[in-house]
């Protein structure tokens, strides 16, 4: 009865969307503002009423609800209560009607803005996030019901939406519980923050297809979700760090990224993103690149629902699986319909779309973004490549082939390079105009440093080629920054007699974006340092040992002391965990403990490691194997990652400057901003 | 006795290939280690599990292949052969990176390539107008526009020196 009751309110749901669609193009079509108003309505009413459906199917979850196939498939009885509320996106189903109410919940949030200035974007960004949220909605009503229910029939036990003649309902006396693997904290917040980072893009996307509809495609839609796209990017940087960070703590091969299609799915996104978001600097201040502004958010927006489908269509096990899924046609469908018509809009739009200003120089500001965004797009041609490559070879072939991290590493890591330099170099270069001259004269204060750097490190740390030329353009970078920092700091503390900190912090404030965005260009270094740590100096073994056996890698030393097993029945969890002391140049630092849990209702391993954590490296131990009844000790793998938590250090720093960045502007700097904006609007009008 | 000297000498080839043979026959080295076994396995990928490769797998099935490339490396088998095995029982999706490494390279290869060209000839293209007057301008050594902020901040520094 709850759960008709939830599937009834989703369909309902579902409708409003589509008249909410509807009103909006017929208001604005025959120009009726009453019907836009109503369209606006019903969009608002979408979260509520989401919000209520996922009520009910979270009641569901947390009351042992196994009737329902969804609660059954992810939630046991022995699982904690907050397990079995996160159980919501654990699934398919779930996880579509979460993406859905986030979705909702953000195009509420930006109908309830103040549309004075803008009124004629209103109808066409309800239209596409309604379209977006309508599509999700209707997974969910016709072919992944979260409410479907078990029933006993003649042919057995099956899930139906309604209840068929001859049945009775089936209960199971409990669920499967959910994949262990996803119980851990990280996994909780893990898909929030990426759907938060999928779902945010399509307000800028919303935008931009409204600027093309309307004709108003000059940088308001920009200027208007400018803060929007930040935070999407900020969510989904974060997303993609806590899945590297629960990649490294539950999965026991040692790292954070393997490059798996799952996690490709989520950084495609991010790469349009990124370079989206230096490439607008350009159309803000330069009034160039209109075209390719419009492009990248439609291929981001895109590939946010392009990752959805690889993750819930099944097509990466098999083309066949995709073929007979329900729902990834129907994403294809969706994707091909999306791009199609966006495009054919900046085709309608394209003279209204040309640049301004001429490019001047290829030293500019303007002219090294763009490389950056070659450098961006380039790293997204590999992914997208790695990622159907095998479904190529599959349909065409017949072959069943995998593009694993070798491919991946050797195709991006020149790219990555290149990137770095980039982040080094464009600092400095001015918008307009730049020489090598004035270019060199900025850049070679920052070169010795770094070549300084490069050097010591020769002497003390590692003579590996790879390493230096990535740490070389890694101080580099920082060097660039910082110097920009100072220059800045110091004019203030001179003209205004402030103290270093206060020049600081004041410089930051009155040009947030500028630093907000210099600071992300350091977290970035610092994570750098985090990944050539670990790629390039990663050092494993492996071995069985008895108790008060050894074994050695780098300068450590691991100790076997002892193993004990239990179970812990309220939650259904069976515990192996060993004891193992550890030692650094004889010097005993302390005990590990990593286990294995297995959970017995969806009877699955999870490997937890024992991890030693400094700024200079992880000693990271797992137990591989042990059986009580045999007599040859317990199996253990242990990495040394060194340099690994710089790159925990540095997503901090990131998400400091995201914020730093994203934070709104008083008042007054906002009018200085408005003005500005006027008079550029006036004199290019003027011209 | 040359009969006798021939078949002296015959017994003893016999004896001598027979032994050989039996000695190459039983030359197992000492068991491989764990992480000689992973060095192979790390190259590998579970038949089963979706990109997982087989050094980490914590399947049943990739502890047997495990132990299947430790006996193989014992019986003296290389790394080339034992990736040959996977691949003719499991298909070419044991390996990290597909056989015909040429098709997966090229294609990414020649869009980067492109996207590089239509840069370059977008450069070009935008320059055209103003690339005499620029370069004008660099001969007569002036200074380049600035930007506004960077102009402010030099002249502030200016300004205290």
């Amino acid at each position: 009865m709850i759960a008709n009751f939830g599937y009834g309110v989703l369909v309902i749901t579902f409708l409003v969307t589509l008249y909410s669609v509807f009103a909006a193009i017929y208001g604005d079509r025959k120009q009726i503002p009453a019907m836009v108003e109503s369209a606006r309505r019903a969009m608002l009413l979408t979260w509520p009423l989401l919000t209520l459906t996922a009520g009910v199917l979270i009641y569901l979850l947390v009351n042992n609800h196994y009737e329902v196939q969804f609660v059954y498939e992810v939630t046991s009885r022995s699982m904690p209560t907050y397990l079995k509320v996160t159980a919501w996106w654990g699934g398919q189903a779930g996880s579509l009607l979460f993406w859905s109410w986030l979705m909702s919940a953000f195009a509420s949030l930006v109908t309830l803005r103040k549309w004075d200035r803008d009124r004629e974007f209103l109808p066409w960004v309800i239209v596409v996030a309604c379209v977006t949220v309508a599509f999700f909605i209707g997974m969910n009503v016709f072919f992944e019901n979260p409410f479907a229910q078990l029933y006993q029939t003649f042919d057995g036990v099956q899930a139906y939406t309604l209840k068929p003649a001859d049945s009775v309902l089936f209960t199971p006396a409990d669920g499967r519980g959910l994949n262990p693997l996803l119980r851990h904290p990280g996994m909780v917040i893990h898909p929030p923050m990426l759907y938060l980072g999928f779902v945010s893009f399509v307000i800028p996307y919303a935008f931009a297809i409204a600027a093309l509809i309307t004709g108003r495609t000059d940088d308001r839609w920009i200027r208007l979700t400018r803060r929007w796209t930040l935070w999407a990017w900020l969510f989904l940087s974060f997303g993609l760090v806590l899945g590297g960070r629960w990649a490294y703590d539950v999965l026991g091969w040692g790292g954070y990224w393997g490059w798996d299609p799952v996690e490709i799915a989520a950084f495609m996104p991010w790469l349009t993103g990124t370079a989206f978001l230096h490439s607008v600097m350009i159309q803000e201040k330069r009034g160039m690149f209109k075209q390719w502004n419009m492009l990248l958010i439609i291929l981001t927006y895109d590939l946010v629902i392009f990752g959805t489908f690889l993750t819930r269509s099944g097509v990466l096990s098999s083309v066949h699986a995709f073929a007979q899924s329900a729902i990834g046609p129907l994403f294809f469908a969706f994707i091909g319909f999306t791009l199609i018509t966006s495009v054919g809009l900046i085709i309608y739009r394209w003279s209204s779309l040309r640049s301004e200003t001429q490019m001047t120089s290829l030293l500019s500001r303007e002219a090294l973004f763009l490389l950056n965004n070659l450098l961006f797009m380039s790293i997204l041609v590999v992914c997208f490549w790695g990622v159907i490559f095998p479904l190529i070879s599959e349909l065409f072939s017949g072959q069943k082939v995998t593009v694993g991290p070798p491919f991946y590493e050797r195709a991006t890591s020149p790219l990555f390079g290149a990137l770095m330099l980039l982040m080094g170099i464009a600092p400095l270069s001015a918008w307009g105009h730049s020489t090598v001259k004035t270019l060199g004269r900025a850049i070679w204060k920052p070169i010795v440093g770094a070549v300084a750097v490069t050097a010591v490190l020769f002497a003390t740390y590692t003579q590996k080629v790879g390493a230096l030329i990535g740490f070389f353009l890694v101080a580099l970078v920082i060097f660039v920054t910082v110097y920009e920092y100072w220059r800045g700091a110091y004019a203030r503390q001179r003209s205004q007699g402030e103290n270093v900190l206060t020049a600081f912090w004041n410089l930051t404030g009155r040009n947030r974006r500028r630093y907000g965005g210099y600071i992300i260009h350091i977290s970035m270094m610092l994570m750098a340092i985090g990944i050539l740590g670990i790629e390039i100096f990663q050092l494993e073994t492996q071995g069985t040992l008895k108790q008060g056996e050894t074994l050695s890698v780098a300068n450590y030393e691991v100790t076997y002391k002892e193993i004990a097993q239990w179970d812990d029945l309220p939650s259904g969890v069976n515990y192996r965990r060993a004891v193992l002391d550890v030692y650094q140049d004889g010097k005993h630092l302390g005990q590990l403990a990593p286990r294995i849990d297995y959970y017995y209702d969806s009877q699955q391993n999870m490997t937890i490691p024992g991890n030693r954590s400094t700024m200079r490296d992880d000693l990271y131990v797992l137990l591989v194997d042990w059986e009580p009844a045999a007599a040859t000790g317990a199996t253990f793998k242990i990495y040394v990652n060194p340099l690994v938590n710089w790159l925990w250090l540095g997503s901090f720093l990131f998400l400091a400057g995201i914020i730093i960045a994203a934070w709104p502007e008083r008042e007054k700097e906002r009018a200085t901003v408005k003005a500005k904006a006027s008079i550029r609007q006036q004199t290019s009008a003027a011209d | 006795m040359g009969s006798a000297r021939i078949a002296f000498y015959f017994l003893l080839l016999t004896l001598v290939i027979t032994g050989l043979w039996t000695g190459s026959a039983s030359a197992q080295g000492p068991t491989p280690t764990d992480d000689e076994v992973n060095r192979i396995a790390k190259q590998l990928y579970c038949p089963v599990c979706e990109s997982t490769p087989l050094d980490v797998c914590p399947t049943e099935a990739c502890r047997q292949w495990r132990d299947l490339i430790r006996t193989m490396l014992a019986e003296g088998k290389s790394e080339a052969e034992i990736e040959q095995y996977f691949v003719e029982h499991y298909g070419a999706r044991v390996l990290a990176e597909p056989p015909n490494r040429l098709a997966t390279y090229l294609v990414p290869g020649i869009a980067i390539l492109l996207g590089a060209f239509m840069l370059f000839r977008g450069f070009q293209m935008w320059m055209k107008p103003s690339i005499t007057g620029a370069g004008e301008e660099a001969e007569l050594g002036a200074e380049p526009d600035r930007d506004p902020y960077i102009a402010k901040l030099e002249e502030e520094l200016k300004k205290q020196k």
